[in-house]
C-alpha cells in the first residue's frame, strides 16, 4: 500500500462535525494525539496551580494580610504542591514522552497504545478527583472542602480524627489513580525503547532522550509503587480502622515519613531527567554541535537514577535520625552532585567551540544550566545535616526546591515547547514574543526566587499564612510577590504565543531547525502512522548522514 | 524537505528485539516487587509493637499444604506452556486446569485460615497492628493471586473454546511469568509471616 492511500485515510477533512473529531480524540490510541493530550491537560492545570501560587503570595506580601483565611492558605498550598507535581510536571514529562519517543527510535507508535490510552485517563481522572474534593469534600451535607493536609500529608495530620470528612481521601484517590496511570504509562516508554527500536537504532545510538526516559520510567517504577503502597496503607486507616500510622496502637508517623520520601526524593529526578533529555536534544543542535560525551551521559544518568534511590532521609534530617542515618544521607546527597556535574560539564562542552544561536529554545536551555546549578548548589548545602537542622523547613527550603522544579524543570520545559512546537503543530512559535517570554520570566523568577532564600535565612518558616511585622520579611516578601506576578505575566504571553502561532504562526515545514534526530525526517505535524517506510539508521545522527552523505556520522563509529 | 523521508533508506529485515508482552510483564514485576516490599517492611518494622493481643506466635498456623499447592502450580504452568508451544493441545489444557485447581486451592486456604483468625481469635484488621499488617500484606498477595486465577481461567475457557494455539504461546508465557511472580512473593510472605514473624 503506497503512503498516499495510508493518508487519504486519516487525512482531517474540513467540515467535519465537532462532535466526530472529539470523538476521535477521546476514543485515540495514537501516541501522539494522547501526548499532546497529556500536555494540554498538564498545560490546564499549569494555568490553576499558578493561580493557586498568586493566592499564596497575595496573602504572603503584607504582614497581617488577611486576604484568605488560614484554613484556605492551608489549602492553597496543599492543592498547589499536589497539583505541579501530580498533575502538572509528571504529565507534560509524560506527554513529550509519549510524543517524542516512537518518532526518536523508529517506531510507529508505543508498544502497548491501548495501555497508553488507559494511563492517560486514569491520569485525567485522577486530576478531576482532585478537584471534585472543591465540591464534594465534606460529603453530601457539607459544602466542599479541599484537602489541606500539605502535599506530603503526614500522619497524624491525615488521619481521620484530624482530617475528618472526605478530603483527605479524595487527595489519596486521586494520587493513587494517577500513580497506576504513570506506572503504566512507564511500563508502556521501557517496552517501547527496548522492543520497538528500527533497524540499526543499537542502544549506543539511541537518541540521549529515550535514554534518558527509559531511566525515568525505570525510576518511576520503583518510586511511585511505594507511593501507591503507602496510599493504599493510609486508605486502610482511615477506612478499615488499621493502624499502620495511628501512634496510639503502636503505629509510627516516621513510617510515612519514611515510605512518602522513598518516592517523593526519586520523584525529584523522576521529573528532572526528561528536563536532562530536553536539553540534551536541544544545546547540540543549537550548538551546531554533536553532544560531548554520549556514553559518560548514559553513564551519568544511570548512576543518579541509581544514588537517588538512597537519599531519601535527607528530608528527615530534622526529626531526628541517628547520627549514622545523618551521615549516610548526607554522603549520598552529596554524591548525587558529582554525576550530575558530569552532566553539566558534558553540556558546556557541548557549547564550547560551538556555533551557538541564540533561539528562544536555546536561550531556556541556558537560563535552566545557570539556575541548576545554583539550585544544585543550595541542595548541596541543604544535604549537610547540621546546616539542614538549622534551616529544614524555613523558606530556604522553598526556594531551593522551587529553584530546581521553576528555574530547571519549568526552563528546560519551556525549551522543549518552542522546539518541539513546530513539530507538534506545523507551525513556528513567534520568536520576538518567545524572547519576551524568556526575559520576563527570568527577570520575574530571580525576583522571587533568589530573594525568597532571605527571609528562610531570616527565620521565616514554610506554611505560616502570615507574619509579624518588624522582622526584616516585608520588603523581601512583598518583593517575591512582584516576581509572581512577572512570572504570571510571562505566563500569559507565552500562552497567548501558543495560541497566536497555532493559528497564525509561520509554517515549519520538516526540519525547521536542521537536527538531526528521527522525528525531523517526517511532516509536520507528522502522519499518524508517523514512518511511510520504517528507517534504518547507522548512527547517532541519521539525518546528519543524509544531509551530509559526503561525511557521514557513521564512519566514525 | 519532503524529499528527506524517501531518501531514508528502507527498512528490509526486521531487527530480532525482545517482544514486548515480556519486557512489559517484567516491568510490572518490577513495579510490584515494590510495592510488596514497602508492605513487607512495615510487616516486620511493626513485628512485636501491638499494644494489645493476639499475637503472631498465639493465633498463626503455618498452612503448609496450601503453600505446596501454590508452588507445584508453578511448574504445571511452566509444563503447560511448553506443551502449548509444541501444540500439543490437550495436555496443555489438562495442566492449565491443573494449575488452576491448585490456585483456587490455594485461595480456599487464605480463606478458612482468615474465617478461623475473625471467628475463633476475634481478629480484624482493626484490632491491633498485627491484624492490620497481616491482613494487608497477605489480603495483597491474595488480591494478586485472585487477578491471575481469573486470567488463568479466560485462557482455560478460550483453550475450551478451541481457540487456543502454539501462536498465542508468547501470550501465554507472559501470563505465566505473572503467575511465577505471585508464587514467588508467596516465598517471601511465607518466610516473613509465618517463619521469622512467630
Amino acid at each position: 500500500m503506497s503512503s498516499d492511500a495510508i493518508a487519504i485515510q486519516t487525512a482531517e477533512t474540513p467540515g467535519r462535525p465537532w462532535v466526530a473529531t472529539l470523538h476521535e480524540w477521546v476514543t485515540t490510541v495514537d501516541h501522539k494525539r494522547l501526548g499532546v493530550l497529556y500536555i494540554l491537560y498538564a498545560l490546564f492545570f499549569l494555568v490553576i496551580g499558578g493561580i493557586e501560587a498568586t493566592i499564596i503570595r497575595i496573602q504572603l506580601m503584607y504582614p497581617h494580610n488577611d486576604f484568605v483565611s488560614p484554613q484556605v492558605f492551608n489549602r492553597m498550598f496543599t492543592m498547589h504542591g499536589t497539583t505541579m507535581i501530580f498533575f502538572v510536571a509528571m504529565p507534560i514529562l509524560f506527554g513529550f514522552a509519549n510524543y517524542l519517543v516512537p518518532l526518536l527510535i523508529g517506531a510507529r507508535d508505543m508498544a502497548f497504545p491501548r495501555l497508553n490510552a488507559f494511563s492517560f485517563w486514569l491520569t485525567a481522572f485522577g486530576g478531576i478527583l482532585l478537584y471534585f474534593s472543591f465540591l464534594g469534600g465534606s460529603g453530601l451535607y457539607g459544602a466542599g472542602n479541599a484537602p489541606d493536609v500539605g502535599w506530603w500529608a503526614y500522619a497524624p495530620l491525615a488521619s481521620r480524627a484530624f482530617s475528618p470528612g472526605h478530603s483527605s481521601d479524595y487527595w489519596t484517590i486521586a494520587i493513587l489513580a494517577s500513580g497506576f496511570g504513570s506506572i503504566a504509562t512507564s511500563i508502556n516508554i521501557i517496552a517501547t525503547i527496548i522492543s520497538m527500536r528500527c533497524t540499526g537504532m543499537t542502544l549506543g545510538r539511541m537518541p540521549l532522550f529515550a535514554w534518558m526516559n527509559m531511566v525515568m520510567s525505570g525510576m518511576v517504577l520503583l518510586a511511585i509503587s511505594p507511593l501507591s503502597a503507602a496510599q493504599i496503607m493510609l486508605l486502610v486507616d482511615r477506612y478499615l480502622g488499621g493502624h499502620f500510622f495511628d501512634t496510639q496502637a503502636g503505629g509510627s508517623a516516621t513510617l510515612w515519613m519514611h515510605f512518602f520520601w522513598i518516592f517523593g526524593h526519586p520523584e525529584v529526578y523522576v521529573l528532572i531527567i526528561p528536563c536532562f533529555a530536553f536539553v540534551s536534544e536541544i544545546i547540540p543542535v543549537f550548538s551546531r554541535k554533536p553532544i560531548f560525551g554520549y556514553p559518560v551521559m548514559v553513564g551519568a544518568t544511570v548512576c543518579i537514577a541509581f544514588v537517588s534511590m538512597s537519599v531519601w532521609a535527607h528530608h528527615m534530617f530534622t526529626i531526628g535520625m541517628s547520627s549514622y542515618a545523618n551521615s549516610f544521607f548526607t554522603i549520598t546527597t552529596m554524591a548525587v552532585g558529582v554525576p550530575t556535574g558530569i552532566k553539566i560539564f558534558n553540556w558546556l562542552g557541548t557549547m564550547w567551540g560551538g556555533k551557538i544561536q541564540f533561539k528562544t529554545p536555546m536561550l531556556f536551555c541556558i537560563g535552566f544550566l545557570f539556575q541548576f546549578l545554583i539550585a544544585g548548589l543550595t541542595g548541596i548545602m541543604l544535604a549537610s545535616s547540621p546546616f539542614d537542622w538549622q534551616l529544614g523547613g524555613s523558606y530556604f527550603v522553598v526556594a531551593h526546591f522551587h529553584y530546581v522544579i521553576v528555574g530547571g524543570i519549568l526552563f528546560a520545559l519551556f525549551g522543549a515547547f518552542y522546539y518541539w512546537f513546530p513539530k507538534i503543530t506545523g507551525r513556528m512559535l513567534n520568536e520576538g514574543l518567545g524572547k519576551l517570554h524568556f526575559w520576563l520570566f527570568v527577570i520575574g523568577f530571580h525576583l522571587t526566587f533568589d530573594l525568597m532564600h532571605i527571609p528562610g535565612l531570616l527565620g521565616m518558616p514554610r506554611r505560616i499564612y502570615t507574619y509579624e511585622p518588624g522582622r526584616g520579611w516585608e520588603t523581601l516578601n512583598f518583593l517575591v510577590t512582584i516576581g509572581a506576578f512577572i512570572q504570571g505575566i510571562a505566563t500569559l504571553v507565552f500562552v497567548a504565543n501558543l495560541i497566536i502561532s497555532y493559528f497564525k504562526g509561520t509554517k515549519a515545514g520538516n526540519d525547521p531547525w536542521d537536527a538531526w534526530t528521527l522525528e525531523w525526517s517526517v511532516s509536520s505535524p507528522p502522519p499518524a502512522y508517523n514512518f511511510a517506510s520504517i528507517p534504518r539508521v547507522s548512527s547517532r545522527r541519521p539525518l546528519w548522514d543524509l544531509k551530509h552523505p559526503e561525511d557521514p556520522d557513521s564512519h566514525y563509529e | 524537505m519532503s524529499t528527506l523521508e524517501s531518501r531514508l533508506p528502507e527498512n528490509s529485515a526486521v531487527g530480532k528485539l525482545p517482544y514486548r508482552g515480556k519486557i512489559g510483564m517484567a516491568c510490572l514485576i518490577i513495579a510490584e516487587s515494590a510495592i510488596f516490599t514497602i508492605f513487607v517492611v512495615a510487616y516486620l518494622f511493626y513485628l512485636g509493637k501491638s499494644v494489645s493481643g493476639p499475637t503472631p506466635g498465639e493465633v498463626l498456623e503455618t498452612p503448609i499444604f496450601y503453600t505446596i499447592c501454590l508452588l507445584s502450580s508453578s511448574l504445571t504452568i511452566h509444563l503447560a506452556r511448553k506443551l502449548l508451544e509444541r501444540g500439543r493441545r490437550t495436555g496443555f489444557l489438562a495442566l492449565w486446569l491443573v494449575t488452576v485447581v491448585l490456585g483456587a486451592l490455594f485461595l480456599y486456604g487464605t480463606a478458612q485460615e482468615w474465617h478461623r483468625l475473625i471467628y475463633e481469635h476475634g481478629l480484624t484488621i482493626s484490632t491491633n497492628l498485627f491484624g492490620t499488617t497481616y491482613y494487608s500484606l497477605v489480603g495483597l498477595h491474595a488480591f494478586h493471586v485472585t487477578a491471575g486465577l481469573i486470567l488463568l481461567t479466560i485462557v482455560l475457557l478460550f483453550g475450551l473454546a478451541g481457540r487456543l494455539g502454539s501462536e498465542h504461546s508468547a501470550r501465554v508465557d507472559v501470563l505465566s511469568l505473572y503467575w511465577h511472580f505471585v508464587d514467588g512473593v508467596w516465598i517471601v510472605v511465607f518466610t516473613v509471616v509465618y517463619v521469622l514473624g512467630r
